[in-house]
């Protein structure tokens, strides 16, 4: 990945954002659009946190950048979501936890990869050693070949690492985009009900752009069956621990339970995303896209790829002799997606939720702060 | 040579609006741009909204604006200077806009938050005006126009009162076309600084010209040379102030400034010339460009202090500051004592009020010439700030002169058989001077629709 490898220049990146935004401030033509254009409008500096705030509000929807009367070859050469791009992934630097590991965001594919394999190889390690048949009625009987324990230990650990340093980023990036004011329960309402409904990725109304001026709703619902099939995922886990340890039933769970039809459509689901997320992204206009991201947006979607397609592969030969070397591979890539969550793509979701919710504790301001002098007279 | 029913010459919004409407009569259509396909549209791609009539409150219009209204507020606008009949066409055919504009990809901006001063005439492009030229370029793309960009027309030859053949240029290479009938909407001549000299002489030099830079008005002169009738008075344009650091061409909305009637504005000798707080800014805005135009060259400088930073929209540069009247003349180049001067007249004639920033308060001066009538507040908490302003030329006045089916007249009052015209070309007939916020894009929709389905109807005719 030698694209990793491009230099990048933070106080450049964050003028040029700001130069940009000022612009935007000027014109506010595309203030239909999504929820960054309404925010800018409150403001009149920009500071670094703004600029940041703004950057994670963006859904990188593209809209603006094909409605822009100054989008390049125009000499102001306006391209909001390329900066505010560049921009996330310097935030993302700036918000991790620890700081020395904001390294990883530059080469993520590289990491993930050794991550994964190196996790699969602990599993292996760990595992019972192989016997030639497995006995009648241990088809998928996970337990039988990897000790419970030490299953939990380690991908519990690794966990409970991610949601640490995720939680502290997230207050990083919380209290570096401003203090002082109030999230009321509605506030709370509406951002969630932007984030799971990706209402920004609207264009206001008929979808983002891909290729061209084109709006189509085809990204935001690749993204929703990958969001979802994770959520599905993560509940199936969550319907398994239930299942074991409160209902003390042990897997091999039936097709029908609820954690393997949860899985199994959870898998399905992130594997269509993803497959249509890489499809747009490969045939995408480069021109509002960043090289610099290429890296980190293919890695996340390779890696949440491989750890859909491994569980799902684990379901389907559970019975079979390769169970056991299957389970060590899907531990050892769930356990580097969950190292990796703090220092991937990942991140983008809970720093645009954050960036959401400061937006709806907003709206009290949009409505009080009536623009006075609003003129479009000459337009 | 190539063949069609229907030209279009020019690809803004009358052009797309007449294109279309042709293509859906069943006419071939052929439509050529000047500029490339990423500046394409005109000046309509720096525009935002379109003005028009409803009896009822539609999903993007608040209230009711009556053809009444609508017909006395250009009254008021152009004095007068207006053909009654085209006007009332116009204002008539706008209520059928939005349904045709929704039908070819347009989209509208819900009112925000309360924040859009003009929803109750004007409908709000979501995007602004780019987003609807993609829009309408999309559909024309769908509908099998043709789309010629990077050509430019150099002749339309009229012979016998009807157009034979249509001369163009496209990368080095000529281009002929006869086509049945022809629909000019190639805008004004606001872009050729040449052709404006003719009038204002070096002082054109100084002009920045707010939008497209391929508004040459080489059509409009090439027919207007073959005994085309012309309107409008061709000295004549409209302007309004804008930063004087803007680009020469294109700035488009983000170079106007509104910090006017919370300034004072000087000319390089450092003196006032005008009451900047003659009437509410939307109501004096656009006489700003014409009065900054008449100074020496061209250039004036809006000055305020800290108290009224804030108080008007943000532009597309900091304004320019000091810790001191010499200090900002200075900064601006010119004399600092004279600033001086002015200023400590200006602060000792401003009487006692009660400053409102949204309304005609009574903030005022006595004893100068020219007086600031409201929102005169002394200039005296620092940072001082200011703008230097140029005059920034949005459109021209001369046109074609047309009848009620958009078709082109000539010198004798005959109609040229199969040429018709929209938008910023015509736009003199029914704006003889001034200017109302979307009225342009309204008069280019409406005739743009009417252009193209009358020439579509000539072409079809003739087969």
């Amino acid at each position: 990945m030698r694209l990793t490898q491009i230099e990048v220049h933070p106080v450049a990146t964050e003028e040029t954002a700001r130069r940009f935004v000022e612009i935007c401030n000027a014109c506010r033509y595309c203030e239909g659009y999504c929820a960054v254009f309404p925010a800018i409008e409150l403001r009149r500096q920009f500071t670094s946190g703004d600029l940041s705030y703004l950057a994670n509000l963006c859904h990188d929807c593209r809209g603006c950048y094909y409605s822009c009367q100054y989008a390049p070859p125009h000499e102001f050469a306006l391209n909001l979501p390329k900066a505010f791009a560049e921009l996330r992934l310097q935030t993302y630097e700036r918000y991790a936890w620890p700081r020395p590991l904001a390294a990883l965001f530059r080469r993520t594919g590289l990491v993930s990869a050794s991550l994964a394999l190196a996790c699969t190889l602990l599993f292996v390690f760990v595992k019972t050693p192989p016997r030639p048949n497995l006995p009648s009625g241990t088809a998928g009987a996970f337990y039988a070949v990897m000790p419970e324990a030490t299953m939990i230990a380690i991908t519990g650990t690794a966990f409970i690492f991610a949601v640490l340093a995720l939680s502290l980023g997230v207050l990083h990036f919380w209290r570096d985009t401003g203090n002082g004011i109030t999230v009321r329960a509605s506030s709370l309402r509406e951002a969630l009900g932007d984030t799971l409904s990706l209402r920004n990725l609207g264009g206001g109304g008929d979808g983002c752009n891909n290729k061209d001026e084109a709006f189509s709703q085809t990204r935001r619902y690749f993204h929703h069956s990958l969001f979802y099939g994770f959520l599905f995922c993560f509940a199936s886990t969550c319907a398994a621990a239930f299942y074991e340890h409160v209902l003390g039933r042990l897997p091999p769970y039936p097709l029908t339970s609820v954690p393997v039809l949860l899985g199994t459509v959870g898998g399905v689901g992130m594997l269509i995303g993803i497959a249509g997320l890489l499809q747009i992204k490969a045939t995408a206009d480069a021109a509002p896209v960043s090289k610099l991201l290429v890296d980190i947006d293919y890695c996340f979607l390779i890696l949440l790829f491989v750890a859909a397609a491994t569980g799902l592969l684990l379901l389907g030969f559970r019975g079979t002799n390769a169970m056991s070397m299957l389970l060590a591979v899907h531990l050892g890539v769930i356990v580097a997606v969950f190292l990796m969550l703090p220092y991937c793509k990942f991140v983008h979701g809970i720093y645009r939720a954050a960036a959401l919710l400061r937006s709806a504790a907003e709206r009290p301001r949009r409505a009080s702060a009536a623009v006075q002098v609003k003129d479009a007279a000459d337009a | 040579m190539e063949f069609c029913d229907v030209l279009v010459v020019g690809g803004g919004n009358a052009g797309l609006c007449a294109a279309i409407s042709a293509r859906e009569a069943g006419a071939s259509v052929m439509l050529i741009e000047h500029a490339p396909r990423t500046l394409r549209g005109g000046n309509s791609r720096h525009t935002r909204n379109l003005r028009l009539m409803h009896d009822a409150p539609t999903a993007t219009l608040t209230g009711k604006y009556s053809s009444s209204d609508y017909w006395h507020d250009l009254l008021s606008v152009t004095g007068g200077r207006t053909n009654e009949q085209l006007a009332r066409i116009a204002i008539a055919g706008t209520p059928l806009l939005l349904p045709w504009m929704d039908a070819h990809g347009a989209r509208f901006q819900p009112a925000l938050e309360g924040t859009l001063s003009l929803s109750r005439t004007n409908a709000f492009f979501l995007g602004g005006g780019k987003a609807l030229m993609n829009a309408y370029y999309r559909t024309a793309e769908r509908l099998g126009i043709t789309i010629k960009y990077e050509t430019e027309v150099r002749s339309i030859c009229i012979v016998n009162g009807a157009v034979r053949e249509v001369l163009a240029v496209a990368g080095g290479s000529s281009l002929r076309v006869k086509p049945k009938a022809v629909v000019v909407s190639s805008g004004g001549f606001q872009a050729n600084l040449e052709w404006l000299r003719e009038y204002w002489g070096d002082a054109a030099g100084n002009f920045i010209i707010r939008g497209t830079p391929y508004a040459q008005g080489l059509v409009l002169k090439n027919l207007l040379d073959q005994g085309v009738a012309a309107v409008g008075d061709p000295t004549q344009f409209h302007a309004v102030a804008v930063d004087a650091r803007a680009p020469k061409f294109d700035g488009g909305i983000v170079s106007r400034l509104d910090c006017i009637p919370f300034s004072i504005v000087v000319d390089s000798t450092g003196n006032r010339f005008y009451d900047e707080g003659q009437d509410i800014w939307p109501k004096r805005y656009a006489i700003w460009g014409r009065l900054v135009a008449k100074c020496p060259q061209q250039i004036a400088y809006a000055v305020t202090d800290a108290k009224s930073n804030e108080l008007f929209m943000p532009s597309l540069f900091p304004p320019v500051r000091a810790d001191s009247i010499s200090e900002l003349a200075r900064k601006f180049g010119i004399d600092a004592h004279a600033l001086e001067n002015t200023v400590r007249d200006f602060n000792r004639a401003v009487r006692p009020g009660r400053f409102d920033p949204n309304a005609l308060d009574n903030c005022r001066t006595e004893g100068i010439d020219p007086p600031k009538s409201h929102w005169a507040r002394p200039i005296d908490v620092p940072p001082f700030i200011g703008y230097p302003l140029r005059p920034g030329v949005t459109f021209t006045y001369l046109g074609v002169q047309v009848n009620e089916s958009a078709g082109v007249v000539m010198q004798d009052q005959q109609p040229c058989a199969n040429l018709f015209a929209a938008g910023e070309i015509m736009v003199g007939n029914i704006l003889g001077q001034g200017y109302v916020a979307g009225i342009g894009m309204a008069i280019g929709a409406v005739f743009g629709r009417i252009a193209g389905e009358e020439a579509a109807k000539v072409a079809l005719d003739s087969n």
